[in-house]
């Protein structure tokens, strides 16, 4: 063998020797990698675990019939419940919900029809509002609502609400409206319908589930706020249903139960916040599960 | 276009059934309706039925909590709201006039009645009770001895540790920990704060030029509490922490709290008697000279004050203002045994109840007719 | 058949009055929807801008750098709370990013398809979860940890000098961090899900590990996105107040220590706003929530604008 061979042979092993023991490290730098990143994962979802058993083991002592058929009770007498709270929580997300969604679906209906500047400016502004603080949201409802009816009531809260609704609803009502084929815009505008008809009775209708998660998705976050109530609807110890009055709500309860020294009305604290877990928990899956059936649907 | 709406409609709807279910009934909750009681001489418990409502002194709030849940079940037709908002919080829900009464440790000062919209302000005490020290100390017994300078030295920020050599001076047989103090205040306006902050600033001048007395005052060191409840759990929840809170929040938590030396240099603990014969040594109070903080005998206790209630002269509602000054009659008389005393505040004085009963009879309707007899 | 038949012999190419006039109409209400919802949003600052300006002509520049929050001397500072915002966003970004990252890449790079959709939802609902109830867990449960166990060791550092308390800075930045990992996860999730085989195979052809490829072909990719992710989850983080509020410890300081007390602007109005009856304070309380819905705002246009220029880009390279 010539010296070159023999030199490109050694070399080659060379190469080979090395590209064995840096493939090795590099295979262990990946495996550190990997585990480093589970690792990662597995903290990520303790906290959920944590929440999840915590609040169903303190809470669910709380949880009788009692509990959601009565009112408070003072401290040390026992038979109270929260049924105030949760008719309220219900009383003002459902009226936020008639003020923010059709409001939210007739501006996302106007986003994913039309473009031009105003149409990118809205959505631009809507993007933004959507992470605007829940307490200047209140703020804002308390200045527009109750300075100038000079007392705290639900109505104002449900303004509050509507509008920390609205950004959710009109982005995902916009998504959701998206999804529809522009074909059947086009076929319904070929046959000589006008647009509104085209979009009331074949767009939302094809949107449905789209605009139906996205509804849930916006009550799910409603109903889980308190910074809002706190200087609107500033909560309530009787069973109040007048719009114009305070009204007690399920995350409030949370708030002003939880910082108390007495057991038995942290109990309350615990079953609430379970309740309130409950009933987001189950609109969040809820509207997952739609969002997948709808892209099933759309495929 | 339906099922959108069809979410909210539930909602309202399933809201509908839950009022008709739960709204047909008076007072859902109470498990015995007692209605008019026939064979009860008190005209207090009488009169026409009223929804009212209230706010204020977190300071009040287990003896209102009580004795408006007792008057209703003596008299079903009225119920009385009462949201522990702290004093600060019940005036300016007062005087926005959201509520019926407002609740207040320390009373209105004159800017504060101007600023009232339902004109004339009438207030009525009643109650009376001693603002406890307590600590959270393992190994500590109640009763630790403690003078006002000490105290403010400790909520200056000046006294950091347990075991500094100015409070182990007072106790000589105590073992007390190395831990830091952790101090806890109010977080909100608070008339308790007002009590803590006037006895403070009447011991100590670094007090008074500092943080001073009021309802809100620049604490200098300490986490915040929102009301008596959230400073009692912080104390309840913080180890080597040390709050003040009125007496039947420390005893319905059993914490351990202090004893403090009063005026005369005696080492009291608050109780019925020691804050009663605080109270004692200044008999006329009034709306305008409120304050009773460290008044001299041996057996009074230091921290001691009233609480007021806040009404409008003119009631323009006559169900409601009828059933408004027989319920804070009622609170201030029959109501102080039934309710007060086993929560450890102090019936009112003789001379205070009818103060209170004076006040209540300058109450009249929007024609001028009296609405107390 | 003629179009004639079907259409009974009227002219479709030119709709026929009264839609025209629908389709402006139409339009013109759907414009105003758009309007009034922007009318809305710009409503919000304003009007709170207006309710402030008393305490902001009070307090003149006093107001963002005064360090004093003194209300029964009429004195409104607001640093000690931008302060506490900053530091408890800061850590709680800080726990929130390495942890969403890092679970974000194992979802999309390592877990099979269906768990990796599991898992991920259920990071999702991690977001869902309401703040108070954030808050009560992290008071009742955590903080008591934290003294217990926590606190004691770390004692020793200088940053983190203090008593062990079930309240504090350290713990609202672990709760916000919390807060803030789905939305760091799940971007980054479905930005790493949409990196293009083609640059993934580029770096297998060329011998590299799977990790390698992740470090050379996904996370540049993303960069740009992923940050805009951070931005928002910040967004969110400056404004939380419930979950604050339990944990942070009401004091109106600048805190010392990463274990002391100290006070957030939103938490700071959820505290005194109900009876802010002192000369001001009720408008230096909205002139708080003026700044904070300032800081939103600036942080959230800069996310929106960061997430944008990244979909321009993806959607070029696609």
């Amino acid at each position: 063998m010539t010296s070159v061979a023999v030199a490109d042979l050694d070399r080659r092993s060379l190469i080979r020797q090395s590209a064995r023991t840096s493939h090795r490290r590099r295979q262990i730098l990946g495996i550190v990698g990997a585990c480093l990143c589970g690792l990662a994962l597995c903290i990520a979802l303790l906290p959920l675990v944590s929440i999840v058993i915590f609040t169903i083991s303190k809470g669910i002592g709380a949880w009788s019939v009692n509990f959601f058929t009565h009112i408070p009770t003072p401290a040390g007498i026992p038979g109270g419940g929260i049924v105030n709270a949760i008719v309220g929580s219900l009383i003002m997300d459902g009226l936020a919900a008639v003020m923010a969604l059709p409001i939210g679906f007739v501006v996302a209906l106007f986003l994913a029809e039309q473009g031009g500047r105003l149409a990118s400016t809205v959505r631009f502004v809507v993007d933004v509002a959507a992470g605007l603080p829940a307490i200047t949201i209140g703020l804002f409802a308390y200045a527009i609502v109750v300075l100038p009816e000079g007392h705290f009531s639900a109505l104002s809260a449900s303004v509050a609400l509507a509008v920390l609704m609205l950004p959710i609803t009109i982005r995902a009502g916009e998504t959701a409206i998206r999804t529809v084929p522009q074909d059947l815009w086009e076929a319904g505008i070929a046959l000589g319908i006008g647009r509104a008809r085209v979009a009331r009775s074949i767009i939302i209708t094809s949107a449905l589930p789209g605009l139906v998660t996205a509804s849930l998705l916006a009550i799910s976050r409603a109903i889980g706020e308190a910074a809002p109530l706190l200087f609107t609807a500033i909560g309530s110890q009787v069973f109040a249903t007048s719009l114009g009055q305070p009204m007690a709500s399920l995350s409030l309860v949370v708030y002003f139960d939880g910082i108390q020294p007495y057991p038995d009305i942290v109990r309350t604290a615990w079953g609430a916040a379970l309740t309130l877990l409950v009933i987001v928990m189950l609109l969040n899956i809820s509207a997952r599960l739609l969002a997948r059936r709808m892209r099933r649907f759309t495929r | 276009m339906r099922q959108p709406f069809s979410i909210a409609t539930f909602c309202a709807g399933a809201a509908m059934l839950v009022l008709a279910a739960c709204g047909s009934s008076s007072s859902p909750g109470t498990t015995s309706n007692s209605g008019n009681p026939s064979g009860t001489s008190d005209p207090d418990l009488s009169g026409p039925s009223a929804s009212l409502t209230g706010a204020g002194s977190t300071f009040d709030q287990p003896f209102f909590t009580r004795a408006f849940y007792d008057y209703n079940q003596k008299n079903s037709g009225v119920t009385v709201t009462y949201a522990s908002v702290g004093s600060g919080g019940g005036i300016a829900q007062f005087q926005a006039q959201t509520v019926n009464f407002g609740a207040s440790d320390v009373p209105m000062k004159a800017s504060e009645i101007a600023a009232a919209k339902g004109g004339t302000v009438l207030q009525v005490p009643v109650a009376l009770g001693g603002v406890s020290i307590s600590y959270n100390l393992y190994g500590v017994k109640g009763g630790l001895h403690l003078t006002g300078a000490v105290l403010a030295q400790i909520y200056l920020g000046q006294i950091k540790t347990w075991n500094d050599p100015a409070i182990a001076a007072l106790n000589s047989g105590v073992t007390l920990p190395s831990q830091a103090i952790t101090v806890i205040h109010r977080s909100d306006g608070s008339g308790t704060s007002y009590i803590f902050t006037d006895y403070l600033s009447t011991i100590s001048p670094a007090w008074q030029s500092g943080p001073g007395t009021g309802k809100t005052v620049k604490w200098p060191v300490g986490l915040g509490g929102k009301g008596n409840e959230g400073v009692a759990g912080l104390v309840k929840q913080v180890s080597g922490s040390i709050g003040y809170v009125e007496l039947a929040y420390a005893l319905q938590n059993n914490f351990t709290y202090a004893a403090m030396q009063n005026a005369a240099g005696s080492y009291v603990e608050p109780n019925l008697t020691t804050v009663a014969a605080d109270a004692a040594q200044k008999p006329n109070v009034s709306a305008t000279d409120f304050s009773i903080v460290n008044q001299m005998g041996s057996d009074s206790y230091p921290i001691s004050g009233y609480s007021w209630v806040l009404v409008y002269q003119t009631q323009t509602n006559t169900d409601n203002g009828t059933a408004l000054v027989k319920v804070l009659d009622w609170l201030t008389h029959a109501g102080q045994i039934s309710d007060a005393k086993p929560l450890d505040y102090v019936p009112l004085p003789a001379n205070i109840q009818q103060l209170a009963r004076t006040t209540l009879q300058m109450v009249v309707d929007s024609s001028g007719k009296k609405l107390l007899s | 058949m003629s179009v004639g038949d079907v259409t009974g012999g009227r002219d479709v190419r030119r709709p026929s009055r009264h839609i025209r006039l629908g389709d402006g109409a139409y339009r013109r209400v759907l414009q105003g929807f758009g309007l009034f919802v922007l009318a809305i949003f710009v409503a919000v600052g304003g009007v709170l801008f207006i309710q402030a300006w008393p305490a902001f002509r009070h307090s003149g520049a006093g107001f963002v750098t005064g360090t004093n929050w003194d209300p029964s001397r009429a004195i409104y500072g607001a640093i000690p709370f931008i302060v506490g915002t900053l530091i408890t966003s800061a850590i709680g970004l800080v726990l929130a990013i390495p942890i969403g990252i890092g679970a974000a890449i194992f979802l999309a790079e390592y877990a099979p398809r269906r768990i990796s959709g599991a898992l991920g939802m259920l990071v999702e609902l991690l977001a869902a979860v309401p703040s108070v109830v954030y808050g009560l867990w992290g008071f009742l449960v955590l903080g008591p940890i934290f003294q217990n166990t926590i606190e004691p060791h770390i004692n020793f550092l200088p940053v983190a000098h203090g008593p062990p308390l079930p309240v504090g800075v350290l713990l609202a930045g672990l709760i916000l961090a919390i807060m803030v990992l789905p939305t760091i996860t799940a971007v980054t999730r479905d930005l790493a899900n949409a990196v293009p085989a083609t640059s993934r195979e580029a770096v297998y052809g060329l011998g590299g590990t799977r990790w390698q490829m992740i470090r050379t072909a996904v996370l540049p990719a993303i960069r740009v996105g992923v940050v805009g992710a951070v931005v928002l989850g910040l967004g969110r983080a400056l404004g939380e107040t419930m979950a604050v509020t339990f944990v942070i410890g009401n004091t109106n300081a600048i805190p010392n220590s990463l274990i002391a007390p100290g006070q957030t602007m939103a938490s700071l109005i959820a505290n005194e706003f109900t009876e802010a009856t002192e000369p001001f304070h009720a408008s230096a309380l909205l002139g708080i929530a003026v700044l904070l819905l300032v800081v939103a705002v600036i942080v959230n246009v800069f996310a929106r604008l960061l997430v944008w220029s990244v979909s321009r880009e993806v959607r070029e390279t696609v």
